[in-house]
Order: C-alpha cells, then sequence, then structure tokens
C-alpha cells in the first residue's frame, strides 16, 4: 500500500504570525518555520500502519518554496519512505485552486492508494484542499476523521460533523483527512535522522507536473486588500484581595454586559 | 452598490440529521441578500424539502431549490455538489456562499475544483463593488483583515458559522423542485450517524454574545463543572482551551482557537486560561475579556479588559452569588 502523507511548513503558532502588507502572503522571515502539527499527526497515521504493516510505503509531499526542504526532511526523519517536494518560485501566490490542481498532478505521478492529509492546516485555515484533491483526482473524501481504520482495499473512521457522529467508509484509492483528536506525532530519533539523510528526496518543478502556473485563462482568487489590525491592549488588572468576584460583577454591570 | 440589485447568489442551506436548517442558515441568506438576490438551495430525503423550503424563504430567500434524492442520506458530499453543479447551472450565480461548516468546506471544495471557480474560504462576510462580490477575513486570529475577489466568474465563498449577525426579511415560499443528474463521482459511504446526545439549552458556542470558557486550571472534569455554573448564570455558551479538551474536561467541539472555534463575543470570560497564542487567535477579537489567572504574568491578562489574579475557586463563586443578587 502507498500512502502519501500531505505535509506543509508553517510560520510556528507560538510566535507572531505576520502578512507582508505589500503581498499578503506569510512573512516567512517573522517567525520560525515547522512542520504544521496538524500534518505530524497526518504522518504518524501512516507511519503507525506502516509499523503494522511492512508493505506500506509512506511518502511525504509537500508544495513549499525551496527553502522548506530541511522542514519536510523531518518528516523523512519521523519514517517516511521518501518525499516529494514540489518547489517552484511561479507557484510562491498560488491560490487554492492552482494549489490543488498542482498537487492533484504531483499524487498522480506518484501514484497511490491513500493520501491523508490534516483537517486545517495552521496557518491558511482553508480546510477545503483534501475536497478539492478527491475531485480531482476522481476518488471518495473522507474528512476530519478522529479515528481511522485503514485495510487493504477501504479506509474509514468516525467524523464529529455539526448536530452528530457519522462512521465512514470508502474504498481505496481515497483521500482523506484526519483532526487533532488523533495521537501526537513520534520524534524523529538519532537513527531517523541518519537514515533521512540517504532517503530519496525529489524536488520537482510546475513544469515537471504539466502545470503553468500563469495561466490566466483559469480564474483566480485574488487579495484585494490588506490591513493590520492595531493590537489589543491590556485593561485593568486586579490582585483577588476576597473580593475578586464582586469587582468582575461591577465591570459587568458597568460595562451593561450583564 | 445597487448596480446589480438582483444579481442571483446561490446559498447552499445544510440540514441537520433531524431535518432542519442548520442555525448558519440565517446569516448565509442574510449575507446573500446583502448583495444580491438569494436563491437558497435545499438537498433533502424524499418528501422533506418543503418544510426546509418553508424554513429557508423565512429567512429570507427569493427562491428555493428542491432537490429530493435518497442519496444525500448514503453518500458524503458529493449528492450535495451534483446538487450545487446542477443549481448554478440554472441560474448562472455570481457567487455561491456555503457555510465553513465541515460538510460545507467538503461539498465548496468539491464544487470548486469541479467547475473551476476559485474559492475564498472563512469569509465573515460578503460585499460588492463596481467589479463584483467580495470576501471579508479575518486572519491569524483577528490580527489582519483581508479582502479577496474572483479575477473573473463566480466566487465560491465558504463563510464563517456565527460570523453573520444580519438578518433578512422574510419573502413569500417560492419553491421549484431541482433536477439533478448523478455525476457519479467516487464517495465515500455514509454508514450511520448519531446525533449529539447533547441535551443543552445553553447557547451555541459559534456566534455567541456571551462565552465562558475553562482551561487546564480548573483541574479535574468535574470541577469544570464552576466553568458551566457562571456560563448559565450569564447566559454564555461555554469554551474550553485546547488542554482542557485533551485532559477529557469537556468535548472538542467546545475548544476555542486555532484549531477549535473562533468566537467574537460581547464577553469572553477566561478561567483558568494562561493565554497561549493559538487560544487567544480564537477569541482576542472579542469586545470585552475578563480572565481570572492566579499566576499575574499570564499571557491572557495581556488581552483582558478585567483581569483577576486569584484562585478561580474563590473568585468565580462569588461572582455567581454577585449575579444572583443582583437578579432578587
Ligand atoms: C498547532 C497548535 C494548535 C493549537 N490550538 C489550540 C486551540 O485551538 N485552542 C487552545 O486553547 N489551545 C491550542 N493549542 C494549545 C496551546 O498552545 C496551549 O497549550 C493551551 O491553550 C493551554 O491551555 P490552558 O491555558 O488551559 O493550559 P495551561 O497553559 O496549562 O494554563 C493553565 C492556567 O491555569 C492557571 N491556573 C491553574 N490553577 C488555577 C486556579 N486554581 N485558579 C486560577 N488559575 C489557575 C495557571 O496559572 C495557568 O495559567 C494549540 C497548540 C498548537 C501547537
Amino acid at each position: 500500500m502507498k500512502i502519501i502523507v500531505l505535509v506543509k511548513e508553517v510560520p510556528d503558532t507560538y510566535g507572531e504570525r505576520k502578512l507582508d502588507l505589500e503581498t499578503g502572503l506569510a512573512d516567512r522571515a517573522a517567525s520560525e518555520p515547522v512542520l504544521d502539527e496538524i500534518g505530524e499527526r497526518a504522518l504518524e497515521v501512516a507511519l503507525a500502519h506502516a509499523d503494522a504493516h511492512a508493505d506500506t510505503e509512506v511518502v511525504v509531499m509537500s508544495m513549499a518554496p525551496e527553502s522548506a526542504a530541511t522542514t519536510i526532511r523531518k518528516g523523512l526523519a519521523m519514517g517516511a519512505g521518501s518525499a516529494v517536494h514540489i518547489a517552484d518560485p511561479g507557484l510562491a501566490a498560488a491560490d487554492l485552486g492552482l494549489t490543488a490542481r498542482t498537487l492533484a498532478a504531483a499524487i498522480r505521478r506518484t501514484g497511490f492508494d491513500l493520501v491523508i492529509t490534516g483537517n486545517l492546516s495552521t496557518d491558511g485555515s482553508g480546510g477545503v484542499i483534501p475536497a478539492m484533491l478527491a475531485e480531482l483526482l476522481e476518488v471518495p473524501n473522507a474528512t476530519a476523521l478522529t479515528s481511522v481504520e485503514i485495510t487493504d482495499g477501504s479506509v474509514s473512521g468516525t467524523r464529529d460533523v455539526d448536530g452528530g457522529t457519522m462512521r465512514v467508509s470508502a474504498p481505496l484509492p481515497a483521500v482523506v483527512s484526519i483532526t487533532e483528536a488523533l495521537p501526537d506525532a513520534r520524534f524523529p530519533n538519532f537513527k531517523g535522522i541518519m537514515a533521512a539523510k540517504k532517503k530519496p528526496f525529489e524536488t520537482v518543478s510546475a513544469a515537471d507536473l504539466g502545470i503553468e502556473p500563469e495561466d490566466l485563462s483559469a480564474a483566480w482568487s485574488i487579495m484585494t486588500a490588506i490591513a493590520e489590525k492595531p493590537p489589543r491592549t491590556a485593561g485593568t488588572k486586579i490582585t483577588d484581595e476576597g473580593d475578586g468576584g464582586t469587582r468582575i460583577a461591577e465591570f459587568l454591570i458597568e460595562n451593561r454586559l450583564v | 452598490m445597487t448596480d446589480h440589485p438582483a444579481a442571483p447568489i446561490l446559498v447552499l442551506l445544510e440540514a441537520t440529521p433531524d431535518g432542519e436548517l442548520a442555525t448558519s442558515a440565517a446569516g448565509l441568506v442574510a449575507a446573500a441578500s446583502g448583495i444580491g438576490a438569494p436563491v437558497a438551495l435545499v438537498v433533502a430525503a424524499p418528501g422533506r424539502a418543503q418544510s426546509l423550503a418553508e424554513q429557508a424563504a423565512a429567512l429570507g430567500a427569493e427562491r428555493v431549490l428542491a432537490a429530493e434524492t435518497t442519496s444525500a442520506q448514503s453518500e458524503l458530499t458529493v449528492p450535495h455538489v451534483d446538487a450545487l453543479a446542477a443549481a448554478a447551472k440554472l441560474i448562472a450565480p455570481e457567487a455561491v456562499l456555503v457555510s465553513n461548516s465541515i460538510d460545507g468546506r467538503d461539498i465548496a471544495g468539491r464544487f470548486a475544483a469541479r467547475t473551476g471557480a476559485p474559492i475564498a474560504v472563512d469569509a465573515v462576510g460578503v460585499s460588492r463593488d463596481d467589479e463584483g462580490v467580495l470576501a471579508h477575513h479575518s486572519v491569524h486570529g483577528g490580527a489582519y483583515n483581508v479582502v479577496s475577489a474572483a479575477t473573473f466568474g463566480p466566487l465560491v465563498v465558504t463563510v464563517r458559522q456565527g460570523a453573520i449577525d444580519a438578518r433578512a426579511e422574510a419573502r413569500p415560499v417560492a419553491t421549484e423542485s431541482l433536477e439533478v443528474p448523478a455525476s457519479g463521482a467516487a464517495s465515500a459511504t455514509i454508514e450511520s450517524v448519531e446525533p449529539v446526545t447533547e441535551t443543552s439549552s445553553r447557547p451555541e458556542l459559534r456566534g455567541a454574545k456571551r462565552v465562558v470558557s475553562g482551561g487546564r486550571g480548573l483541574g479535574s472534569a468535574e470541577k469544570f463543572a464552576l466553568v458551566e455554573e457562571l456560563a448559565d448564570a450569564l447566559g454564555a455558551a461555554v469554551g474550553a482551551s485546547r488542554a482542557a479538551v485533551d485532559a477529557g474536561y469537556i468535548q472538542a467541539n467546545h475548544q476555542v482557537g486555532q484549531t477549535g472555534v473562533s468566537v467574537s463575543p460581547q464577553l469572553y470570560v477566561a478561567l483558568g486560561i494562561s493565554g497561549a497564542i493559538q487560544h487567544k487567535a480564537g477569541m482576542q477579537t472579542a469586545k470585552n475579556i475578563v480572565a481570572v489567572n492566579k499566576d499575574p504574568d499570564a499571557p491572557i491578562f495581556e488581552v483582558a479588559d478585567f483581569g483577576v489574579v486569584g484562585d478561580v475557586f474563590a473568585v468565580v463563586p462569588q461572582l455567581i452569588s454577585a449575579l444572583a443578587e443582583r437578579k432578587r
């Protein structure tokens, strides 16, 4: 079984995240880049399956600037067998449509039984890529899974939707996304880090995938304006001297909040 | 503004497992009526669409397209996408609005990929200018406001749940049944749906006017009841930090933050929450923030309008009695 896990380099959410006010793109210099935690959890699902099923091949794939190679390599150190890095300056400003078309082309080229992604990235928070990929790849989507069972021919799981919990299943090939209800990922160990250096790491361009990034015959979603909001400032802070609760009640009453 | 008052805006209205319109519906129809003529699409089991159509008209839909199918109960995403594609073909909308719910995102994503339409996600509002429809986004926990648009053609927009306060006026019911050719696209099978058993009279977290959230500082699931007690005293929804969810104090759908729900209430009360940046990302656009934390250096105080350095188990019971006192 061949599992492709989509991972993403994102600005560390523990830091202040900035957008470039000219381009609206992430200001990559403003914060430490890390592998998105949800992508690590997706990789953990694949690696756990591989631990129990020796014939599993796990590929990490990412569309990201060239500088993200080190971050993607962490996926290899954690245990993935190979990596595909789609790096192309022409894709820097890709909208969701172009991103999905490019990833779908790369996934087709690599070949897959199952694609696993996170449900939402911590920077874009789009959450639509898994379903877009399923449509383009002509396979089923099962998203936002809070548990996953993989067999030779199918994938199934539970998803928490508004108003209920749903059990779903799909024949392979398929695209699934997982939520942070799934376990934390393993840490890469020294052996893994050393082994990663010898694992296949393929870098491909848009042209390699038959993608024309500046295709103006396609409709695009573009940013037309961006503004930074002034940060919130702290108000009153008191230390409880036996009247803390009463003081909050007074604050609420004064501000007509009760 | 009123250049194209009648441009059709297609709105997909989701239904709950028990056959009512989802709570997102009112905001979606109102958003659409602000930029054009709202045409609602409802997808329901045979015989069930008329009641949804009536609800949609009551929310302000000018026209309701009703697709009746048995497949929406058994197949994930694809039947809705097929219906949306048929509706879009029929009315040639200027924009397609879908809730940014888990199912809504999937439907919007597949629809956009199928039709090649650009997609704008997690919008907190829509508007229009001379050139067409604009989607407004609140990015990185509200630190940035971003506006996006399509270069041409219809824009697919997923709208954040609870973000639209506006409501449209009710209209007479005008239902048309929609013929939906099946695309035959592969889909996952829905094996079962269990409605949530949470029988709560509390307000829903998304879109709530007041939210009381608890963190790891509450210490246990039993003691988390204090958060619920204050919420009830304030008529507020209950929220939580990820640490509280991970510790099993409360279900994951109450998580506020980066990877949970984003709220923008009149009042947000944070109890025993440190104020990690990922938590703040989901609540710092609240109008008023009150925090109780025993650590004077907790980052939550940096965004609190009123902060009390103290023990939640001393401060909160006193607050609850003060509120009860006032009611009498
Ligand atoms: C990718 C990613 C996404 C994340 N997404 C989210 C998210 O969506 N939402 C979220 O909340 N977190 C999220 N987190 C986690 C986040 O970093 C924090 O770990 C989490 O918010 C901490 O929760 P907490 O404040 O309850 O716990 P802690 O940080 O442990 O804080 C507990 C606080 O309680 C106080 N306290 C203890 N006892 C008492 C008492 N008796 N009275 C008063 N105060 C007391 C302590 O002083 C402390 O400040 C995310 C992290 C990552 C990496």
